[in-house]
């Protein structure tokens, strides 16, 4: 195999990891202030998707379409967040997985019942189409580059927020301590619900950012909540750097272990076994991984020491 | 309010009423539902011995449901096409003996709850939650690609398998054998949390430095509460693939390992009759509200938040108050 | 008086009427199919169809019990039993999914109900375990791959590139394509089941030197892939089964489909009275365009009701035979079945249009003439 097609294959790879970031920095943001553990967050991406979608559908304009599912996602994060989430807080994580379980099927069917059973249209728009020539002369799309520009861009809005503002500041303190910052007159109860909102708008975000390359359909949250889990594990919950790591470490594994374990297989047997075997090794490398690193680190790469 | 145990006996007179009645009027397909209420409710007994009263929240245990699934697919797939399933190191035939098919489940079961607990007891919380999630999703897409044993498209097994004296596939009589088996389950766990062992779990739960100080294990405790949990499971797995004389990938799926947790959680946690409860009323909701709508997850779904947000102790708590708490 | 009369006669007669109704109400049919979940779309057209069929034929003496399996296989299971022992159906139909209709349909031809399959044809049931109460509507789930790799032989591609995902069927899939296609095989890969990122396989694609692609990626990982090669820059031909350019989702996949060719035994334009009322009729009830799905649900009635004017459901012998004639209009023009009980029909080329605002298919060539599938010799019926 060539090496720009090796040099392509991990410039996929990032790219994947950075989409996934996207879903998981809200997810580990969540869980590290207010300790929830929201299997709805895939929803809330779900719902970026469709609000995106439909808004594209109506004004055939792609910026809008991705202010409406920011706007769409923290609408309906802030919702679910004062109506069920917060009531969630005190409570163990079983009770939490129960009720955000339940919330996920809310959600998608109440979906379906809006939007119909068939999948929804939403595309690239036409001055990010098409592919471009990098060095070494790898054609590349150039919609997935700004998928890397724009998630790089919010890896380090986020850092910056965490690190330089009054709202970071009040988040960090959360993580740490409730009760203090609860005292030193912080509206934890208001911290809580931005948060949340704030998460939620990143999922709807990259909802409405993988739904122009992908298919906008019911159901579609689910299995990027499981990698994005299998990302904030890796990465150690809550932290922020542990999720763009881990969302890294994800993204590569996954594609370059469906890319290179047939070849390398293929050594061994013939080419439809490879393939066959290989795939099959590939689909569960990324779960192989996280136990691994869960084994050899409890509380993932950067997460808090017990 | 009623006592837990009268609630108790009246759950149990239902899973005989139901069927005895269904029996006398003709109604083999309810005599089914209940079949498939009673299986259920032995995964969630399972389960419930790792989670209420070890504390363990697995939301990986379709792993074992699965697995006790496919034991019996495999070993009675080799019987009905009279191929032996290895040979080597020395020859194994398949079967379709049921008790046979049990014990290989459980065993085979246990086996892999010590492998998946071993490595997962080293995290706690969430991690532990997500570890288990974790090694669930590779055996679902392990039994996706394994094509020899039908990948996604499963293995159907014609005939049910045969119970030494019983006819197996009328229906009262497998429903006999799995009311029985539950009984069992339910029998044994009662014993295990009355046990030493039992106490000493619940203990290692509420307060793990008291119990290291006296000189117990709590790791060693816990991996045997799993252990044992995983065995229960798969053993319904057995049975619930006998149920549908069918076992595909799906048995593995994380949404299963939810639906587990969902019994024990409308149930009670922790008490010995909630999976039951959880898993009769799951079965119900899942064959009314399936008649009413299409969209019928969406009432599913606000029940479901109802009973987590407002019935704290599930519909056991609701019934018949808060667990008598022994200092 | 005479109103007291008239009233009391009224009720009578109303009475009677209703007796008479529920004696003629003899024939129940039990339709298992996904209406919740991701896989909807399919189910509920197959159902609109089958519906559509049922009304227009005026018989209030078929009555259909419609179940959501929610592509579940052991939900489908517990449905087909209910179907079975508490509905007392006599005949079922309805599932999309290979995996759940092999769950289902062995236990329900076994216990002596009629299945008649508007969708899935997994090759055991067409091979080995045909069986006599078994009946597809369809196709063999081989054969719109077979008429891919037909036409890419006719379109002279020499060097395709094939994938699929790693299930059963997408390796039926691959050994379709390659059992007809003559040319050389430029790559074969089996992606992952729900995957919806494919810029490593593209990145294959375009380093192989193909000079085709062929590819199976039933619902929304077809949409996935379509968008992203469409946005890859690597623009050689495209040749797919029906699935991913049908219909329900081609609107979703918008620019990215068009010209491409997709083999299918059924098509909207296909000329023939049946389908022209047909594709009028289906706007006119639900207000969308009907899908090939949709078009096997109502071939599915059609062929039931056909049955049911020439013999009784309770007289087995009668009625399979009547179904094994296949006397009905069908939408698809000519179609008979063979001895396995699976179609044996013609399947078309047919590449994606955009006719006003809507993205569609037009009928390009027949891939393969009376087409029959490889199975049939092992079916001992």
């Amino acid at each position: 195999m060539s090496l720009v097609l090796v040099f392509e294959q991990v410039l996929n790879g990032l790219q994947f990891g950075i989409m996934l970031f996207l879903m998981a920095a809200g997810l580990t943001l969540i869980f590290g202030v207010m300790g929830l553990i929201n299997l709805a967050h895939g929803s809330l991406y779900m719902v970026g998707a469709f609000a995106a979608a439909a808004v594209a559908g109506a004004t055939g304009s792609f910026v809008l379409a991705l202010l409406a599912a920011l706007a769409a996602a923290a609408m309906a994060g802030a919702i679910v967040e004062l109506a069920v989430i917060r009531r969630l807080y005190d409570r163990d994580h079983l009770d939490q997985v129960l009720a955000t379980f339940a919330l996920i099927l809310i959600f998608s069917e109440g979906t379906r019942w809006i939007f119909g059973s068939f999948p929804l249209f939403l595309d690239i728009p036409t001055y990010l189409r098409g592919p471009v020539t990098l060095p070494g002369g790898i054609q590349y799309p150039l919609y997935r580059i700004a998928l890397i520009v724009i998630g790089l861009i919010v890896a380090a809005g986020l850092g910056l927020m965490i690190a330089r503002t009054r709202i970071g500041i009040q988040i960090r303190a959360g993580e740490n301590d409730r009760e203090m910052i609860a005292a030193l007159g912080v509206d934890i109860s208001k911290l809580y619900t931005l948060v949340f909102a704030l998460g939620a708008a990143l999922a709807g975000f990259a909802g409405a950012l993988v739904g122009a390359i992908q298919s906008v359909q019911v159901g579609m949250g689910e299995p990027v909540l499981i990698l994005a889990f299998v990302v904030i594990v890796v990465g150690g919950i809550g932290s922020i750097k542990g999720a763009l790591v881990g969302s890294l470490l994800v993204g590569l594994t996954d594609t370059l272990g469906g890319v290179f374990l047939p070849r390398i297989l293929n050594a061994f047997m013939d080419v439809s076994s490879a393939a066959n075997i290989g795939s099959s090794i590939a689909s569960m490398a990324i779960y192989i991984l996280m136990g691994a690193v869960l084994i050899w680190r409890p509380t993932g790469l950067f997460g808090a020491r017990l | 309010m009623m006592s837990e145990r009268n609630l108790n006996i009246a759950v149990l007179a239902m899973f005989i009423g139901i069927p005895a009645w269904a029996y006398f009027s003709d109604e083999p397909f309810t005599i089914t539902l209940m079949t498939r209420a009673a299986i259920f409710a032995l995964a969630a007994v399972g389960l419930n011995l790792a989670l209420g009263v070890g504390g363990l929240v697995s939301l990986g245990h379709a792993a074992f449901f699965g697995l006790g699934g496919y034991v019996m697919g495999i070993l009675a797939y080799h019987a009905q096409t009279y191929t032996p399933l290895a040979e080597w190191p020395f020859l194994v035939e398949g079967t379709k003996s049921m008790p046979v098919i049990w014990l290989a489940s459980l065993l085979l079961s246990a086996g892999l709850a010590w492998v998946i607990g071993s490595l997962s007891l080293r995290t706690t919380g969430v991690y532990f939650i997500m570890i288990t999630l974790a090694f669930a999703q590779m055996m679902f897409f392990f039994s996706i690609s394994w094509s020899a044993y039908g990948g996604e498209d499963g293995l159907s097994i014609y005939v049910r398998n045969n119970f030494p004296g019983l006819n197996t596939l009328d229906p009262i009589q497998f429903f006999a054998i799995c009311f029985v088996i539950l009984l069992a389950a339910l029998f044994l766990s009662a014993r295990l949390a009355k046990s030493p062992f039992g106490l000493a779990l619940n203990a290692a739960r509420q307060s793990p430095q008291r119990v290291e100080t006296v000189g117990l294990n709590t790791q060693r405790l816990k991996l045997v509460a799993f252990v044992i949990s995983g065995a229960i499971t798969g053993l319904a797995g057995a049975l619930f693939a006998d149920l549908n004389r069918f076992v595909s990938p799906t048995m593995f799926s994380w949404q299963l390992s939810g639906e587990i947790m969902v019994f024990i959680i409308i149930g009670g946690v922790g008490r010995l009759f909630g999976p039951v409860v959880g898993a009769l009323v799951f079965v119900a909701l899942e064959h009314f509200l399936g008649g009413l709508s299409e969209f019928w997850h969406i009432y599913l779904g606000l029940l479901l938040l109802l009973i987590v947000l407002f019935g704290k102790g599930g519909l056991i708590g609701l019934i018949c108050g808060r667990e008598k708490v022994h200092d | 008086m005479n109103k007291k009369i008239l009233a009391l006669s009224t009720a009578l007669l109303a009475a009677v009427g209703m007796n008479m109704g529920a004696a003629q109400a003899d024939t129940k049919v039990g339709m298992i199919t996904t209406l919740s979940g991701g896989g909807a779309g399919l189910g509920i057209d197959v159902r609109d169809g089958f519906m559509l069929a049922i009304k227009q034929s005026g018989r209030d003496d078929i009555e259909v019990v419609i179940e959501d399996d929610q592509r579940k296989p052991d939900v489908a299971v517990s449905l087909a039993d209910k179907m079975v022992q508490s509905e007392k159906v006599d005949v079922l139909t309805g599932i999309i999914w290979s995996n759940l209709a092999m769950a289902v349909v062995p236990s329900v031809t076994a216990q002596g109900k009629f299945y008649l399959s508007p969708n899935a044809g997994p090759s055991p049931l067409a091979g080995k375990g045909c069986h006599m109460n078994y009946f597809n509507v369809a196709w063999q789930n081989d054969n719109l791959h077979e008429a891919a790799g037909a036409y890419s032989n006719d379109a002279g591609y020499k060097k395709t590139f094939i994938l699929a995902p790693n299930y059963p069927a997408g390796k039926d899939a691959l050994t379709g394509f390659k059992r007809f296609h003559k040319g050389e095989i430029a790559g074969e890969l089996f992606t992952k089941l729900g995957q919806t990122d494919y810029a490593a396989e593209i990145a294959q694609i375009r380093a192989s030197g193909a000079d085709s692609v062929f590819f199976f990626l039933p619902g929304g990982m077809g949409i996935a892939f379509l968008k992203q090669y469409g946005g890859s820059g690597v623009d050689l031909p495209v040749v797919g089964p029906a699935f991913s350019f049908d219909q329900g989702i081609l609107q979703a996949v918008g620019e990215a489909a068009l010209g491409v060719v997709n083999t299918s035994q059924w098509n909207k334009d296909l000329d023939n009275e049946t389908n022209a009322a047909f594709v009028k009729s289906f706007q006119a009830e639900y207000g969308r365009l009907p899908s090939l799905y949709a078009s096997q649900g109502f071939d599915t009635a059609n062929l039931l009701i056909s049955a049911l004017d020439k013999a009784d459901v309770s007289d087995a012998d009668a009625f399979r035979a009547a179904l094994k004639a296949a006397d009905f209009n069908s939408t698809r023009g000519d179609f008979k079945f063979g001895d396995n009980h699976h179609p044996i029909q013609n399947i078309y080329a047919r590449e994606v249009i955009k006719e006003g605002d809507v993205f569609t298919n037009k009928t390009l060539s027949v891939a393969l003439e009376n087409h029959s599938d490889a199975y049939a010799a092992d079916c001992k019926m």
